[in-house]
């Protein structure tokens, strides 16, 4: 199938979505137009499809090197083209850590096999340990452009701010696990009402809230560049928002699961359903649909977390957070949007 | 709650005050068995049921296994300390090995919250009985506090509770006090108390009575001496230092100063008044001696009273409650 025409669709682009055909030649889009002339070419039927660039997932544990029986990226590279992604980013806690150039370059490697392309985010310090930064600039030298310790904070608002001025010169961005960790002490799922009900600990949103509006001070400061990843309240999106409306380079992104889910789904006690930052009040899932559809949200990321079945066996309290995403992400925006709103999924996908 | 006959026992919350009733009376009919010269009754001679102890107790496991054993029923306890459960195997894996003995019920303790609902979502087929979940509830303790004090008023009205039905309870002032937040026993007794009709009002410090409490019908307090004169049945609970509730005050001494039951408060009870407590109790922390060998605790009561209403709880979920 080296020379097709995607037949009857509806094109999107950045500014408009329209009725066109796509024929492809080698891997390589040769024309977009109505009544193409493509000459021998295989024809698919796309009538009823929107035809757009593949997705770009900002947020993916491919839990590789470490964690093979949960994912690997290969298998995690399959579920991204099952889900439209056509690029990933794999993120750094893995065991070990991906904080060395060494370590990065064999991800990138490995990348370069599977089914689409692999970007790596490498860790901020080294370990993740939150005290010492890793090599920042021999991995921006090896192209890396994002750097995070997530699946925790960078805790130490000192590290932090070091390596927010450090990064700043080298261009390259900071993608900061917004939950302050002693707020967060003993907590597995949101902190309110069900939380009690349930005799759950609770993370409450305001250790989001304090970590988002500590980390925007401090790239106040420093200047540079910031990433806040899965946003999961209303008050921390608003605090990104007026801090890019202030000047500051900021982007942010929320989940999938935080756009559908909220915090009652943990009443069943399945782990499945455990997930950091945790599955927040239904008025917080409401107000981030509410700015999806206002176009107002950068970016939809997955924080696809796999792990394998039997640890996910375990009580509430004990099984790992993390849930699945590269393989939903798009109905569930689409869901979440309302139909026929094309531009808006492709922007934020 | 779904009604427990034939059913599991996971959770108070929900219950209604006929489901309630229906264990109290059965309990009720049980309470003689302690008095035969054999102390058992057939009904549920063939059926197997085990306790399954992932944390600590004594009280509980001894107080089930004796329930189990006067309706007949075949007992296999395991006492699966948390250090035993080999690392890496699931709780799942665990049911499973033990599901493949034949069981008809699991008498389940577990330091996790939510630990025995997963198991029924597990073995849907076999009867799940909650003996303590993590901070989550303690269904069995909750029926026989309401069981305790049902009686002793019945008691003094010169009837039985069975007679008496919920009506000693309707507006009944039941005080629950200390570490509520962390505590099993406070909700289950809460969802109970609340069921027959009684007025319910949890005091304690700031950080183990969260003013958002309300949320579950109660009154919040942080005055002791002035909910003492209010309560006319005091639910005292075990300060959980082993979960860290210790970080929640700044001493023992402090708590037991400001929400202790002591000796000094005693003397201005009405004589009336009950006090409970679920044990263990940490005598001089919650409790002072002089009130828990008063004559206004019912600590030994609670104790003797669990066996009938664990006998109940086994008999309506395991045998339906028909055919007796």
């Amino acid at each position: 199938m080296s020379r097709y025409v995607l037949r009857g669709g509806v094109v999107v682009g950045p500014t408009e979505a329209r009725r066109a055909d796509v024929l492809v030649d080698e891997g390589r889009i040769i024309s977009v137009g109505t009544d193409l002339d493509v000459g021998r070419a295989e024809e698919l039927d796309c009538t009823g499809a929107w035809v757009g660039p593949a997705y770009v997932d900002l947020h993916s544990h491919l839990r590789e090197p470490g964690a093979e029986a949960a994912e690997t990226i290969h298998s995690g590279a399959r579920a991204g083209v099952r889900g439209g992604y056509g690029a990933l980013v794999a993120m750094p806690n893995t065991e070990p850590a991906l904080d060395s150039v060494s370590l990065v370059r064999d991800v990138l490697e490995r990348g370069r096999s599977s089914a689409l392309d692999v970007a790596v985010c490498a860790a901020i310090t080294v370990g993740r340990r939150g005290e010492r930064l890793a090599p920042l600039g021999d991995l921006a030298a090896l192209g890396v452009r994002l750097f995070s310790d997530d699946g925790t904070g960078v805790a130490n608002p000192l590290v932090m701010r070091r390596a927010l001025e450090y990064a700043r010169p080298l261009g390259v961005r900071l993608a900061q696990h917004c939950e302050d960790a002693s707020l967060c002490a003993g907590g597995v799922m949101n902190e309110g009402e069900w939380s009690r009900r349930l005799g759950l600990g609770g993370r409450p949103a305001i250790a989001e809230e304090i970590m988002v509006a500590r980390d925007l001070d401090l790239l106040r400061l420093t200047g540079g560049r910031l990433h806040l990843l899965h946003l999961s309240t209303a008050r921390a999106v608003g605090l990104a928002l007026a801090a890019r409306a202030e000047g500051l380079d900021v982007t942010f992104e929320v989940t999938p699961h935080h756009l559908v889910l909220d915090e009652s789904a943990c009443a069943a006690y399945d782990p499945i359903m455990k997930v950091h930052p945790p599955l927040r009040a239904a008025s917080d899932v409401a107000a981030l649909g509410e700015l999806l559809r206002q176009g107002r949200l950068d970016a939809v990321a997955t924080d696809h977390a796999p792990h394998a079945p039997e640890t996910k066996d375990q009580p509430f309290d004990e099984a790992p957070a993390g849930m699945l995403g590269l393989e939903h992400a798009a109905s569930v925006v689409h869901e979440v949007l309302g139909a026929n709103r094309p531009l808006d999924l492709f922007r934020v996908l | 709650m779904r009604t427990i006959r034939g059913g599991h026992l996971l959770t108070l919350e929900g219950v209604d005050r006929v489901q309630v009733v229906d264990v109290l009376d059965t309990a009720e009919s049980f309470v003689e068995v302690h008095h035969r010269t054999i102390r058992k009754v057939p009904a549920l001679t063939g059926r197997v049921v085990a306790s399954l102890f992932f944390e600590e107790s004594t009280r509980t496991r001894l107080s089930f296994e004796t329930a189990a054993k006067r309706l007949s029923a075949d007992v296999i306890s395991l006492a699966v300390a948390a250090s035993s459960v080999k690392k890496g195997e699931s709780l799942r894996d665990t049911i499973s090995t033990i599901e493949a003995l034949g069981l008809d019920a699991v008498v389940l303790r577990h330091r996790s919250s939510g630990a025995s609902e997963q198991v029924a979502r597990f073995v849907p087929h076999v009867h799940v009985i909650n003996a303590g979940d993590g901070q989550h509830q303690h269904p069995t303790q909750g029926l026989l506090d309401a069981f305790t004090v049902r009686q002793v008023l019945a008691e003094r009205r010169g009837t039985t509770g069975r007679e008496s039905g919920a009506e000693l309870f309707d507006g009944l002032r039941v005080l629950i006090v200390g570490d509520v937040l962390h505590s099993r026993v406070a909700r289950s007794d809460i969802a109970v108390y609340r069921a027959l009709g009684a007025n319910v009002r949890v005091v304690g410090p700031g950080t183990l009575v969260p003013r958002e409490l309300t949320e579950w019908g109660v009154e919040v307090s942080y005055d002791l001496d002035e909910s003492l004169e209010w309560a006319q049945v005091i639910g005292l609970l075990r300060l959980q230092s082993e979960r860290g509730s210790g970080e929640f005050v700044p001493s023992l001494g402090e708590f037991a100063t400001h929400y202790g039951l002591t000796s000094a408060r005693l003397t201005t009870l009405d004589p009336r008044t009950l006090v409970m407590h679920p044990g263990p109790m940490n005598r001089g922390v919650e409790i002072d001696n002089a009130v828990a060998d008063s004559a206004h605790s019912l600590v030994t009561r609670q104790v003797a009273n669990g066996v009938p209403v664990r006998m109940a709880v086994l008999y309506l979920t395991v045998a339906g409650g028909d055919g007796r």
